[in-house]
């Protein structure tokens, strides 16, 4: 039986973090607390945040679960995670820039060439173009899971678009409004920063042939992309228009949209659309959603494209293993955060340890995501075992493995009143002119007695994420 | 703004003034099914009901014979029938989520709680709602979308696109409806100024609301020229033509002047100018000399000419 690090409940006591919070959760009567849950849910529906998912069928409108109990860090605990997480969103902006440039790291044999060049991610339409300030990835998620009072973890890193911070805002607004007494009573640091910061650092990366205030667009793939929502609210805050593909066209070696005036010019496209998708001429052709030669005009610096299209390959699952790596190569600092030990199905000596270690491990493809197409070894049933050793079998390159891994938990409301739920963390990073974090993040949880995958897509919910203040 | 903002804000109006007068059309079905036939029967009234919202073919390909319980779910629930009252507010729900960011919370709250409401409606049985519920809580909704944008909106080009939809539309649905009324309930010429003549004006005046307000506004008894006066060409009739298009004007103006042209003399601008002006110059004699379907006909020509121009100019993109 694992030992799960309890956020709230160091056995009978209340750890310093959550003691605010104990009163709370014990006086709240169960009516209370049925109608603040029914309440939340009417304001999400009224504000229209909602997520289809994918292929599911369905509500469209579906709504991501909210589970009203706070997941709460302490200040020093988040200035340490801080630390990481700036360092490891300069450690990969580095090397994106070295990879599409010299690469040497690979020259230093520091990550094997076949990982980077023949990356599915890689792009070589973006080869030898230095974007402004040099930076690829302006936007990086970093999830992360915790095992002990100090022991974090980053599960995976998100270079190219991650999506979920208008939960972060939302889910904090809608606190507020349900439970001013707790804000009042607990000094907790505000997360509404965030537009602001976005929009400055966007701004900040326009390029060199703008030569006014920037005019900035949010580039969604449309109404019925499940995160629509969140593009939309993006764009509402931070007060730039939100523009589909056909809203755009290239003229003059400048990317213009189509507005109730004629042609206005875009300085910085932040897109929320996959490389594939951005450029039909230069990537799929069949593709409706992106912008006929737009990659002449990034290449050609009249445009900013943010997270720069070719960032995936930073945080491809082949090459997260060698980020440590990064950390010290590029910035010769030892890794604040570290990794989750992790068996590279590629090789050989790995390949054995995952087929016979199985029912203990957690498998991944390498360019999976949403939680889909993993296994989960010890929640798995002897058939759905033997299954996933036949698919690593015939493809090995396609899986990495890794420990499960004790997840902490946090006091979650469930039917039966108040048990542990496990947790994960996905703070939002932005680089540009500086490197900035606002103080929180999405918490994700595993509403599931003992499930220890998180993805909304397979029935997680969200929390709102607080950090203390001193 | 962006074209395609200003065109999504357009139809949110647009859609919105048809689902009210779908629901004000239905309203008059309702009544008159409740009326003693006068050897006429209230059956053909059902059908012209369903020529003048335009879906009576959509209809008889569904339904066959035109029946109250089905006609009401086509004209209410229906999502075949694109004209109906629940897929009139889907899709301004629709335009408006797209356009979440050019329109204030207030107005997005009401378009989204009537959007919310009608999913519930729709799950209810039937019996609970009475005909008339469903028609005044539609008005309501409607009332409440038109306060929401007059509250809270700024006066920029998004506010002037979706009045200019809500005019534009207007203009086309009580041009349609005086004309349903003349060309399609009217068997024969003989029977202009009959008592069965003005029983039918009567349902027209009830189903554009303004009943009352005609009465107010002429006294008297009810002939087909003072009728024809009072919805085309009085400018206090709020859904006369003459309204409708001084509205269009008035937000084309403001549009033509949001972007810099301080005389407004852009190619809508002139078109719209030249419509007001003629509406202005007519006689109601005149009208019914040149024939009042004619007169009808060709209008809602122009306001589609003047749509199209709306489109090529601001919505399009490819102006200048």
């Amino acid at each position: 039986m694992t030992e799960y690090f309890n956020e709230m409940f160091d056995g009978g006591r209340v750890r310093q973090p959550y003691s605010g919070l104990d009163g709370w959760m014990r006086e709240m009567p169960a009516e209370l607390r049925a109608m603040k849950q029914a309440e939340a849910e009417a304001l999400f529906r009224r504000i229209g945040i909602t997520f289809a998912v994918y292929g599911e069928g369905g509500d469209p409108d579906r709504l991501i679960p909210f589970d009203m109990f706070p997941r709460v860090f302490t200040q020093s605990e988040w200035r340490k995670l801080e630390r990481g997480i700036k360092q490891r969103a300069r450690a990969l902006n580095a090397f994106l820039l070295d990879v599409y440039g010299r690469g040497e790291i690979v020259r230093a044999g520091r990550i094997p060439a076949r990982l980077v060049y023949q990356n599915e991610a890689y792009e070589r339409a973006v080869s030898g173009f230095i974007p402004p300030r040099g930076i690829y990835s302006h936007i990086v998620g970093i999830d992360l899971v915790r095992t002990g009072p100090d022991e974090f973890y980053v599960l995976e890193d998100n270079c190219r678009t991650p999506s979920g911070v208008s939960y972060m805002l939302e889910n904090r607004e809608i606190m507020m409004r349900m439970f001013p007494q707790l804000f009042r009573e607990n000094r907790i640091e505000p997360v509404d920063g965030y537009p602001d910061a976005l929009r400055r650092t966007l701004a900040s990366v326009a390029p060199a042939k703008c030569d006014r205030e920037p005019t900035i667009a949010i580039l969604t793939p449309g109404h019925f992309n499940s995160a629509y929502y969140e593009h939309s609210f993006l764009a509402d805050l931070m007060g730039v228009e939100l523009v589909e593909g056909a809203d755009l066209f290239v003229e003059g070696g400048f990317c213009w949209m189509r507005t109730t005036e004629g042609p206005k010019k875009v300085d910085v496209i932040y897109r929320r659309i996959d490389d594939a998708f951005i450029d039909p001429l230069c990537f799929r052709p069949d593709s409706m959603l992106g912008v006929p030669g737009l990659m002449d005009v990034y290449r050609s610096g009249g445009v900013t494209i943010c997270s720069a299209p070719g960032a995936g390959v930073a945080d491809d699952k082949a090459i997260y293993t060698f980020v440590p790596e990064m950390v010290r190569f590029y910035l010769g600092e030892e890794p604040l955060l570290e990794n989750v030990p992790t068996w590279q199905c590629a090789k050989p000596d790995d390949l054995k340890y995952v087929l016979d270690h199985l029912p203990e491990l957690v498998v991944k493809e390498v360019h999976g995501s949403g939680g889909y197409g993993m296994l989960v070894g010890p929640k798995a049933t002897k058939e759905q075992i033997e299954t996933f050793r036949i698919k690593i079998q015939d493809n090995p390159v396609n899986y990495i493995a890794q420990p499960t891994l004790a997840l902490s938990t946090t006091p979650t409301f469930v039917e039966e009143g108040v048990a542990p739920r496990h947790v994960d963390l996905r703070p939002y990073c932005l680089v540009g002119e500086k490197v900035e974090l606002v103080p929180g993040g999405l918490t994700r949880v595993a509403l599931t007695e003992g499930s220890l995958v998180v993805n909304s897509s397979q029935g997680g919910g969200v929390k709102d994420t607080w950090v203390l203040a001193e | 703004m962006l074209s395609r903002t200003a065109e999504n804000l357009f139809w949110i109006a647009r859609y919105m003034e048809r689902a009210e007068t779908m629901a004000r059309l239905l309203e008059v079905g309702a009544r008159i099914a409740l009326t003693p036939s006068a050897g006429h029967g209230y059956r053909s009234e059902w059908e012209s009901l369903l020529q003048a919202s335009g879906t009576a073919d959509g209809f008889a390909e569904k339904y066959g014979d035109p029946v109250q319980r089905n006609i009401e779910s086509y004209l209410f629930f229906d999502r075949d029938n694109p004209s109906s009252v629940i897929s009139c507010i889907e899709r301004a729900r629709e335009n408006a989520r797209i356009v979440r960011t050019a329109i204030t919370g207030q107005v997005w709250d009401t378009l989204n709680t009537a959007f919310q409401e009608i999913r519930q409606i729709e799950r209810q049985p039937r019996s609970e709602w009475e005909t008339t519920e469903l028609c005044e809580w539609v008005a309501r909704q409607s009332a409440m979308m038109r306060g929401a944008m007059d509250a809270t909106m700024l006066r920029n080009d998004g506010f002037f696109f979706m009045n200019l939809g809500y005019a534009l539309e207007r203009a086309d649905n009580t041009a349609r409806l005086i004309d349903v009324k003349y060309f399609v309930l009217l068997p024969s010429v003989e029977m202009v100024g009959t008592g069965f003549d003005n029983y039918q004006w009567q349902v027209l005046l009830r189903a554009l609301q303004s009943y009352r307000a005609f009465h107010w506004a002429y006294g008297g008894d009810i002939t087909a020229s003072k009728i024809a006066d009072f919805l085309i060409l009085n400018p206090a009739s709020p859904r006369s033509l003459m309204s409708a298009m001084r509205k269009a004007l008035h937000h084309l103006e403001n549009i033509g002047r949001f972007y810099g042209d301080e005389t407004a003399s852009g190619p809508v601008q002139i078109r719209v100018r030249g419509l007001v002006r003629e509406l202005e110059q007519t006689q109601v004699t005149e009208i019914f000399d040149e024939g009042l379907h004619e007169f009808l006909t060709r209008f809602i020509g122009e306001i589609g000419d003047l749509a199209g121009l709306v489109q090529r100019n601001y919505l399009s993109g490819d102006a200048r």
